[in-house]
């Protein structure tokens, strides 16, 4: 609903929308240039003082204003020349004409109503109304995705389009909806929604005398001229006229010849709204405001832009499923769980391959659960979960309307659960955990074990398929790739081997962008820091592989290790690769996996083929911030990898302290769990300083770790979910 | 492009009761190319002695301007009935306005004058800056106003 709310209206508004942000951000320059060339107001001046000093040039004053920016004008006509002039606070001089150049003019109208008179104002007051709902609804929905409204200031995942969307929207959407609640407010005054001031009106009459100098008259010798809204002049022709005098305070009517107040108007509380609400949205008066208010403007296209790119990827990331089954006949049913399609993207792939099998596949969103589906052979359940383990919008009533199924379910088809999600959120794929828990309640057996697939992982998804295979009694192939990365060539420029002699080999490769082939000036990489990942699709496949990266852009290489594996065709192709062959790769930042900010120690953990991120970790580590790096191999004689960089690093403070265990090596091989259980008092001191810890290394690894790290931190009143929510324990596993 | 109104209700008392005793009139208000936002322009009526008899078009919906057209609002009082029914949209720079109403025959050469108050967004502020009688010798004579009115003619 909020989506919907969001998506489609913003992409329609977003043109619209842009005129009034870019315009509006235009006009927010003009307060802070008014501020810098305008002179200021004198203190202790009186609006008489000034009203004299200028009546000396001009015999015939029919008013003077100050204007929201402070300038001072006053309108004349002494018979032979008449107009609207700038006057100098100071000293009532002249300072030339004023007037209101025509690009501005129809800048500001442009924004107040397209140019388009009652009908383009109303247009316009709709569209403020228009970028409030579309304000909130964006705040909420990023907060959804975030995890709640605690973490908004979370750093954002996603492609560029979504994090400038979600990055930009947040840093504006205080300025936008300030912006519009004051524009609406402006708006339902233009339309008369709001009652207008009604001033003075009990008739006033002059005492009739002859008029007093102006400089002499009390009333106005007592208003300071820093108050001064606008001063009018009687009509010289009619002796009953009096001068009113317009303040923040109110309005007062003067009496030309003798001085005396007549009649005095309090501004009401509606007026003095108002004013304030003037003075925020056009920042007249409140230049610093007005600039912000502009800069959050000047997002708005930038918003509309990746908004409609992010649109449009969803929808075309919506399947078009070809030869759906009909529900009743199917004897496989697969049901989607999806918030922005791309489930959708491996259910249509799955669809495609179980009816290349020959199946009857009939495909739904879990929305739309019903008997007829619960009634196939077996069902297939996709499901993505969304922000903090909520379910994704094509699941939101799955769970009620399953619970509202007869208790025994028609044929109680054995089910498969296949989660997808990223390891980095504390509930990772917590909402395909409920489905498959519910659908076990319902007594529905299963078909397979539930399985978790990390960052759209075509090679998770693959492997699924296979194991799906194996229980249909039939070769499955599921090769589906979320979004077809744009790849760079990069050439290998080195490569170090370790352990072959224990039968681990692993490879440090080392690569450079190409240089341009005309110029012979050395290429660029992408741009990536230590810990985020490099896609590699090795020759003849589709699918990419991922690997930690080991350096940042700066390092001038891009660096990876790579444990070779049996049968694997992209650690193959890496481990045959030699020094100047070319591979297809890109970059996916991995946020989450990063030393938090400041100087608290880091825990750096790690096995294998695992240390490359940490290496890098410790590599950038000029600063000389405490880290203390626990590292698991098979033999210090084969495959210690970065051994010597270690060490250098060891001497140079980079590194702290560096505890190995080889779990080959003769005398009482050990693995990298057992250093942390037996320097529990060590690391338990450290996380009272506020450690952070980072694991990185095979799934096998991880879990004996998250075993022996529990009963360190359980004494210090903590746990390993609650570090890891709050940023403090963060892994990257594979 | 002209504002044409075919027929006007002007206020009330201007009116004739019956076609009979009445006569229309063109009243044409011809603004100069100013260069800026609409103006607001008023028409109305003052008699022999100078007193407001009634508005024959108010051209600028939004009241909270009118002020800025001073004579109009000091000889009116600036109420709402005084214009109901006969405001419309105000009128560009360099534009026309022309209004066309019955207007009775005992109007004519009878002192009556029409008067013109203009004002324009951070512009000037024009009280009776045209002022024409409503006499036989006038009628299609244009006038010029001090303030954005180029010329107004009335003919009958």
């Amino acid at each position: 609903m909020l989506r919907r709310l969001h998506g489609l209206p913003g992409v329609v508004l977003a043109l619209g929308l842009t005129v009034v942000a870019v315009t509006g951000a235009v006009l927010s320059l003009q307060p802070a240039l008014d501020r810098a060339t305008a002179p200021m107001v004198p203190a202790g001046t009186s609006v008489a003082g000034l009203a004299a000093q200028v009546a000396a040039r001009h015999p015939g004053i029919s008013a003077i204003r100050q204007r929201p920016d402070g300038s001072l004008t006053v309108a004349f006509d002494d018979g032979d020349a008449r107009g609207v002039e700038r006057v100098d606070p100071a000293t009532g001089t002249g300072l030339g004409p004023y007037q209101v150049s025509e690009t501005t003019r129809v800048i500001t109208s442009l924004h107040r109503s397209f140019l388009a008179g009652d009908a383009g104002r109303a247009a316009a007051g709709l569209g403020a109304l228009a970028m409030l709902a579309l304000s909130v609804s964006g705040t909420l929905l990023l907060a959804r995705r975030l995890g709640g409204a605690g973490a908004l200031l979370r750093p954002i995942r996603g492609t560029p389009a979504q994090r400038w969307h979600g990055e930009l929207g947040r840093l504006a959407v205080a300025g936008l909806v300030l912006s519009s609640l004051t524009g609406l407010w402006m708006s339902a005054g233009t339309f008369g929604f709001i009652p207008e001031a009604q001033g003075i009106t009990s008739p006033v009459t002059a005492s009739g005398g002859a008029p007093a100098p102006v400089g002499t008259l009390a009333a106005l010798r007592s208003a300071p001229l820093a108050e001064l809204r606008e001063l009018s002049f009687p009509d010289p022709a009619d002796p009953t006229d009096v001068f009113t005098l317009r303040t923040a305070a109110g309005e007062t009517r003067i009496d030309a010849a003798t001085g005396a107040a007549l009649a005095f108007a309090p501004a009401t509380t509606l007026e003095q709204i108002n004013d304030l609400v003037r003075t925020l949205h056009t920042g007249r008066g409140a230049w610093l405001l007005g600039l912000l208010l502009g800069l959050a403007s000047a997002a708005v296209p930038v918003l509309g832009a990746t908004g409609i790119m992010l649109w449009a990827r969803r929808r075309a990331a919506r399947p078009r499923v070809a030869a759906n089954a009909p529900a009743r006949g199917a004897d496989t049913v697969i049901l989607v769980g999806s918030e922005g399609n791309s489930t959708w993207g491996f259910a249509g792939t799955l669809h495609a391959a179980l009816t290349a099998a020959g199946h009857r596949v009939h495909i739904a969103a879990m929305n739309d659960v019903g008997t007829a589906h619960l009634a196939a052979d077996r069902l297939l359940i996709l499901t993505a979960t969304y922000g903090e383990g909520y379910a994704p919008a094509s699941a939101k009533s799955f769970l009620s309307r399953l619970a509202r199924l007869p208790g025994r379910l028609p044929g109680r088809p054995p089910v498969a659960v296949l989660g997808f999600g990223d390891r980095n959120f504390p509930h990772f794929c917590r909402f395909a955990q409920e489905v498959a828990d519910a659908l076990e309640t319902k007594g529905c057996p299963r078909l397979l074990p539930m399985k978790r697939v990390d960052r759209r992982s075509s090679q998770e998804f693959a492997q699924w398929g296979q194991d799906l295979g194996a229980v249909l009694g039939h070769d499955l192939t599921l090769s589906h790739v979320a979004e077809p990365p744009k790849t760079v060539p990069l050439m290998l420029a080195g490569r170090e081997l370790y352990g072959e002699a224990v039968g681990t080999p692993v490879a440090i490769l080392r690569f450079e962008a190409p240089r341009d082939p005309r110029t012979g000036a050395p290429g660029r990489l992408p741009s990536f820091e230590a810990g985020d990942l490099v896609g590699i699709v090795p020759p003849g496949d589709t699918m990419p592989r991922f690997y930690s990266l080991a350096s940042s852009t700066r390092d001038g290489v891009l660096e990876i290790c790579v444990r070779l594996r049996e049968g694997g065709l992209c650690s193959t192709f890496l481990h045959a690769l030699a020094p100047g062959g070319a591979i297809n790769a890109f970059i996916r930042e991995n946020p989450a996996f990063r030393p938090t900010e400041g100087r608290t120690p880091l825990i750096l953990i790690g096995a294998g083929a695992g240390i490359g991120p940490l290496a890098g970790f410790v590599r950038a580590n000029a600063a000389g911030r405490p880290m203390h790096l626990y590292w698991g191999g098979r033999s210090a004689a084969s495959d210690f990898l970065y051994e010597h960089e270690l060490a250098q690093h060891l001497a140079e403070r980079r590194l702290t302290s560096l505890k190995t265990a080889f779990s080959r090596d003769v005398e009482g091989g050990a693995y990298v769990q057992d250093r942390i259980a037996a320097d529990a008092p060590r690391l338990r001191e450290l996380l009272k300083q506020g450690a952070q810890i980072l694991v990185c290394g095979g799934r096998d690894m991880a879990e004996a770790v998250t075993r022996a790290l529990e009963p360190v931190v359980r004494p210090l009143g903590l746990d390993l979910a609650t570090l890891k929510s709050c940023g403090r324990y963060v892994e990257d596993v594979y | 492009m002209k504002f044409v109104l075919p027929a006007v209700a002007a206020t009330a008392a201007l009116v004739a009761p019956t076609l009979a005793e009445a006569r229309q009139v063109t009243f044409e208000t011809a603004l100069k190319r100013y260069g800026g936002n609409g103006a607001y322009v008023v028409l109305y009526v003052t008699d022999a002695a100078g007193a407001y008899k009634g508005t024959l078009w108010m051209a600028g919906g939004k009241a909270k301007y009118y002020r800025h057209l001073s004579d109009w609002q000091r000889a009116s009082g600036g109420r709402a009935t005084e214009i109901d029914g006969i405001t419309g949209a105000s009128i560009g720079s360099g534009k026309t306005l022309k209004i066309t109403l019955d207007l009775a025959d005992a109007m004519i050469d009878a002192g009556y004058k029409v008067h013109v108050d203009t004002s324009v967004e951070d512009g000037m502020d024009n009280p009776s800056e045209v002022v024409v009688p409503l006499a036989a010798t006038a009628s299609g004579k244009p006038f010029a106003g001090k303030g954005y009115v180029k010329s107004l003619t009335v003919t009958f």
